[in-house]
């Protein structure tokens, strides 16, 4: 690995001085603020794992809830017995492994196979969770009862949102991200030169996974009640998709533009309007799809494209 | 026995709901998440149509079909075929579509739950018992199968025996060649997607007679419909046929040998099953 340039090293410090000034945050607040900031951390930490996987390859992943839930069980079945550090390892671990498994079933064919599986991928997991749960324990929920504060959550899902951000960073820097690129651009010319994609995806899928299975560990001491509903709750999944694809995913911060406005909305409309959250997040796949596919940041960099092509061809005027 | 013939039951409109999806995603190439709503509010049409105007369901299917039909050629001509237009390759288009299904999906679902509220109905029709080999089941479930067993045996009368239907076939293998031999692909997908629409209606309708239904249960339909048409290979008549008894029965075995809960990992391991061996379908040829 090379030494990073000057853009690189004013993106680090930008982001250490942003990771440095949230992290203030619980200083400030403990009450309202705190809980919605736990929400946008989470949904950061989530949408950026996610946009990790389905940015460069274009496969719009459902398996959000599927490694969330893992996480959460790793956490609520171990607490009594394990370390909470060894618990969140073990999380990951399993996240990696259940997509590299879902990975190897459906990125060797194509990619359509791949949304499908993961389209029921998390209620599969629920309902054998569940069955296990009924067959081998007395009750189907589990209590985490930890010291863990909301303010210490808070810190692990910034240090967690921080890591995937620094992972991302240093996967465009890697040859692994070279070859994304390329299949991203174009898949058979991809193939031709000799890259092995199925395995690239594979791969990146797992570290996704990881870091989505490490955000449910971290959630778990919040719930305190874990049982299979809430745990692979499908809406998660959904609305990873939202917010990630409404920031837009060509740049690592896109997801995060999505993700503030998005979680503060949900917030209001499932406090005030209960009954229409289905219709929002309905109208909200549709806006994005028809008005804003690229995302938010994607209409900025256009327009910023734009008012460049504008300034050039003024100067070819003047000149 | 007794699992054999409800399984074999179950699965006659598993197979309507399939080949409509099938049409869907083999002929106009629109992979629909949200057919599984088109179901759910065919059932909600035809326990309105009983309780409150005392229609036979078997009767509202000629009512419900045809404005299925037509509600799906407005979703197509409206949201869809611009998307179809702004497509540069098949990817693109698969991935939008899915978005957009998706919003459809909860928008519908979103509606329905306004309107209907979260409960389960249900309604009494044909409640009697029917003897086959010596068991009894219900004779809802057996009109349904008949239901079904024809409209599936017209759709390959139409696909087989006819112009249009032969037309719609030439559009799933390659929309550019069919370009070339005068067949009108936007005009035949646009149809094959209301047709589409129009069959998983009737699956919903007929299954509405015997299931309990509520408005948030149409993803799990969705979800066992694309099982089925990958497991039958897209497109294929006969393959989302097999597929959807191979289903039927695989669920009522689950269901009643091992645990109800455990239906859709059942399917799912039916999918996985074919993911390993035979991703192109049933009958599918390996691809070159």
């Amino acid at each position: 690995m090379t030494g990073f340039n000057l853009e690189e090293t004013r993106n680090l410090a930008l982001g250490t001085l942003a990771v440095g000034v949230a992290a203030l945050l619980p200083v400030f607040d403990q009450g309202f603020y705190l809980a919605i900031c736990v929400n946008i951390m989470l949904y950061a930490a989530l949408c950026t794992a996610w946009s990790l996987f389905s940015g460069p390859t274009h496969l719009v992943s459902l398996a959000t809830a599927a490694f969330y839930g893992l996480g959460t069980y790793s956490v609520g079945l171990g607490i009594d017995t394990l370390p909470y550090p060894v618990l969140v390892a073990i999380a990951a671990a399993s996240g990696a492994v259940l997509a590299g498994l879902v990975g190897a079933m459906t990125l060797r064919i194509s990619g359509v196979y791949f949304v499908i599986f993961t389209f029921g991928l998390a209620e599969f997991v629920r309902q054998v969770v569940t069955w296990l749960q009924t067959k081998f324990a007395t009750a189907i929920g589990l209590y985490v009862f930890t010291d863990i504060t909301e303010s210490q959550i808070y810190w692990m899902l910034l240090a967690l949102t921080a890591a995937v951000f620094l992972t991302g960073f240093l996967i465009a820097r890697s040859t692994l991200g070279f070859a994304l690129q390329i299949i991203g651009n174009d898949e058979t010319v991809a193939r031709h030169v000799g890259i092995d994609t199925a395995r690239a995806k594979i791969v990146l899928f797992m570290i996704s996974g990881a870091f989505i299975a490490i955000a449910g560990a971290i959630m778990a001491p919040r719930y305190s009640y874990i049982e299979p509903p809430s745990a692979f709750n499908p809406m998660i999944s959904f609305l990873v998709v939202i917010m990630a694809l409404l920031g837009g995913t060509r740049r690592l911060w896109g997801p995060l533009v999505g993700v503030i406005p998005f979680t503060i909305m949900m917030d209001f409309v499932s406090s005030r309007f209960p009954n229409h959250t289905m219709i929002v997040v309905g109208l909200a796949f549709l806006v994005i799809v028809y008005l804003i596919p690229n995302g938010v940041t994607g209409l900025i960099e256009n327009a910023r494209a734009r008012m460049k092509g504008a300034d050039t061809v003024a100067r070819e005027k003047t000149a | 026995m007794n699992i054999l013939v409800t399984g074999i039951l179950l699965s006659g409109t598993y197979a309507l709901i399939a080949l409509g999806l099938t049409l869907q995603y083999g002929v106009a190439r629109i992979m629909n998440l949200g057919n599984g709503e088109t179901l759910v509010a065919a059932c909600f049409v035809a326990f309105w149509l009983y309780t409150g105007l005392a229609i036979n369901p078997l009767v509202g299917l000629l009512l419900i079909a045809p404005a299925a039909f037509l509600i799906n050629w407005a979703i197509y001509a409206v949201a869809l075929r611009p998307l179809v237009k702004r497509a540069k390759n098949r990817g693109q288009l698969e991935a939008d579509s899915i978005l957009a299904t998706f919003g459809l999906l909860f928008l519908l679902q979103g509606l329905m739950i306004i309107g209907f509220g979260g409960d389960y109905h249900s309604y009494t029709f044909l409640a009697q018992r029917f003897d086959i080999l010596g068991n009894s089941y219900g004779l809802n479930r057996v009109v349904a199968f008949a239901a079904a067993a024809a409209i599936a045996a017209g759709l390959w009368f139409f696909l087989y025996r006819t112009r249009q239907g032969t037309a719609m076939r030439a559009v799933a293998v390659d929309p550019g060649s069919a370009n070339l031999v005068a067949i009108d692909v936007a005009r035949t997908a646009a149809v094959a997607f209301a047709l589409g629409g129009a069959l998983t209606a009737c699956g919903g309708a007929l299954i509405s007679t015997f299931y309990t239904f509520n408005a948030s249960m149409g993803v799990v339909f969705t979800m066992k419909a694309l099982i089925i048409v990958i497991m039958g290979g897209v497109g294929d008549v006969r393959g989302a046929v097999l597929a959807a008894v191979i289903l039927g029965l695989s669920e009522t075995l689950v269901a009643s040998l091992v645990d109800p809960g455990l239906t859709l990992a059942a399917t799912y391991m039916l999918f996985i099953l074919v993911l390993l061996f035979r991703p192109q379908g049933i009958f599918g040829r390996a691809p070159t």
